[in-house]
């Protein structure tokens, strides 16, 4: 933590961390005490009164169905995502661990859309799936589906899916591809001079040996897919139709920008505190544990 | 590779050239759409090859007036709007994580580990779990519509600090010894020996940090309520709402595309900085 040798107890140290710590203060801590504090106050409609309550904001919100809808879809909406987009990064990543020349040229190609912004991932699918002008709804309608996912909640769901997911692939091709170049290649040539074939190793050997990463990126994902990909929903589907796609983090952003309910907006900012603070522990507590190959 | 099987090798290099296309088809049908005319994106079914006019709509998007009815400001403004947004984040971000990883890694002082945890817990309030109370603070302070509030409550990072931090354990105590013996004090010792021996960190970190102020989405959505503090990318929601009236899809497409270019550009150039800076701040 500190270096043996260092420099003696001055004014300077204080002045070095101050600016971190001041805009810490102001729009961290202090907002984030604010909401827990609003999380116990109920407003009227007019902002003329309000009263502390205590835990009436959460009792309210936890036997809201509209919540706990919303608080399960997001989970699926999560898993979906890190699923889908986890799954073929390994697939990806598999063969280009295989691939001797050309394995760098992959990467490159693969790893950009991590640069495009959500809201942009969202429009991008928005452009291939917009029912008068998208590729996809007219291939579906000659084989006689019909899309249109500003009516469908199920059809809506699956885009912002694949849009999430689209995006973080990359993410999780680089990460996967990381851990199966660390893999010793000895343990690779012994397996295949028992005879072990291809697929035998990839599923008895390689698998086993990059659970770790599997692990981090399933929390990595899932912080994601809950915080990140408010543009996503914002631009494809605005919550809708119907909440079919409000998750909870979108939730928050309605109920208090749109709603202008303080108190059930901030109940939910302290529960997603409590979200982010669960997994960063998590992904904390396990970092010691993802470089023992 | 182990064993050499030509097949299995021409059937990875099949499905790695699918997973790209895959990839690479929804930039692709932008990109299509912003080389034709407005009226052509309107038969179905849309062009799947790119047309002659490309840079025609390049030159009305960048410097028309934009989409009617939209209510965007031009977009070369908006460019530049993002690009001193993103780069105000990367470079405050880093600048005050040097300072307070150093005060942290080189000095002894009182509360030196209360301030070590309390810029930790930032990592623990993403803006989304706080947006509302962190709009008054910043609508109190008189900051909205302006790059100070676009930027200032961004800027705090635990990730950096720790970066850092790990970075500066890893300089030789003996640096420090001999620069004390030829008599240079604190801040010449950080400027002379710890910034020069992080500088590809620092490289590494402002790859990642620019992608990350460009692409920022809900919190310039809050605070800029007018026009021309607007960021490219919060400007495609509204461009897509218009589309509704005002179907140009070629000009909203094109816009896009110029949202995604220069952070793109960013990681295909400075690849190896971005792996190193991706994998580092994850630890």
């Amino acid at each position: 933590m500190l270096k043996r040798v260092h420099f003696p107890a001055s004014l300077l140290p204080y002045l070095l961390v101050a600016p971190q710590v001041i805009i810490t203060l102001i729009f961290f801590i202090w907002p984030a005490s604010q909401a827990v504090y609003q999380s116990f106050l109920i407003e009227d409609a007019f902002g003329f009164s309000t009263e502390f309550v205590w835990f009436e904001n959460f009792e309210y919100l936890l036997q809201n169905d509209h919540y706990r809808d919303s608080f399960g879809r997001t989970i699926f909406f999560s898993a979906a995502v890190a699923f889908l987009s986890m799954s073929f990064a390994l697939i990806l990543a598999g063969f280009a661990d295989r691939v001797v020349r050309g394995s760098t040229a992959y990467r490159t190609l693969l790893i950009w859309p991590y640069a495009v912004a959500p809201v942009l991932a969202g429009a991008l699918f928005l452009f291939m799936f917009n029912p008068t002008i998208g590729i996809f709804p007219y291939l579906l309608e000659m084989v006689g589906y019909d899309w249109n996912h500003y009516l469908n909640g199920g059809q809506a769901m699956f885009l912002v899916i694949i849009a999430a997911a689209w995006k973080q692939v990359a993410y999780n091709f680089l990460f996967y591809l990381a851990a199966m170049q660390s893999i010793p290649r000895s343990i690779i040539e012994a397996a295949a001079i028992d005879g072990a074939g291809p697929t035998r190793r990839f599923a008895t050997i390689i698998f086993p040996l990059i659970s770790p990463t599997t692990f981090f990126l399933l929390v990595i994902n899932a912080v994601y897919a809950f915080f990140e990909t408010f543009g996503i929903i914002h631009a494809v589907t605005q919550g809708g139709p119907a909440n079919s796609t409000t998750t909870l983090v979108y939730k928050v952003y309605n109920d208090g920008f749109i709603g202008l309910d303080l108190g059930g907006s901030a109940a939910q900012s302290v529960i997603l505190m409590f979200l982010v603070i669960v997994m960063t522990v998590i992904q904390f507590r396990f970092i010691e544990k993802r470089v023992q190959y | 590779m182990v064993e050499n099987r030509p097949l299995l090798s021409i059937l990875a290099h099949i499905v790695l050239l699918l997973g790209v296309a895959i990839v690479a088809l929804p930039v692709w049908i932008t990109f299509v759409g912003s080389s034709h005319e407005a009226e052509r994106m309107l038969q179905t079914p849309i062009p799947m090859l790119p047309g002659d006019q490309f840079f025609v709509n390049l030159r009305q998007t960048l410097w028309g007036s934009g989409l009617e009815g939209s209510q965007t400001a031009p977009v070369w403004m908006m460019l530049m709007n993002s690009m001193i947004m993103a780069l105000m984040i990367a470079i405050g971000k880093i600048a005050i994580s040097l300072l307070s990883a150093f005060a942290i890694v080189y000095f002894k002082f009182p509360f030196r580990m209360g301030f070590f945890w309390m810029i930790f817990i930032t990592l623990m309030l993403p803006v989304e779990v706080r947006i509302l109370p962190t709009f008054e603070v910043i609508a109190d302070l008189g900051m909205l519509n302006s790059y100070w509030g676009l930027t200032v409550p961004l800027i705090a990072s635990a990730t950096a600090t720790f970066m850092f931090r790990q970075v500066f354990l890893t300089i030789p105590d003996e640096m420090l010894e001999s620069a004390r013996i030829d008599g240079a004090g604190p801040m010449r010792f950080f400027w002379d020996i710890v910034i020069p021996l992080s500088r590809t960190n620092i490289a590494a970190l402002f790859v990642i940090l620019f992608i990350y102020g460009w692409n920022q989405y809900l919190w310039p959505l809050l605070i800029t309520t007018e026009t021309d503090m607007m960021t490219i990318v919060v400007s495609i929601k509204q461009m897509l709402e218009a589309a509704e009236q005002t179907p140009q899809w070629n000009i909203i497409m094109m816009t896009s595309l110029l949202a995604m270019v220069p952070p793109i550009f960013v990681v295909i150039a400075m690849q190896k900085l971005f792996v190193q800076g991706l994998t580092e701040t994850d630890k």
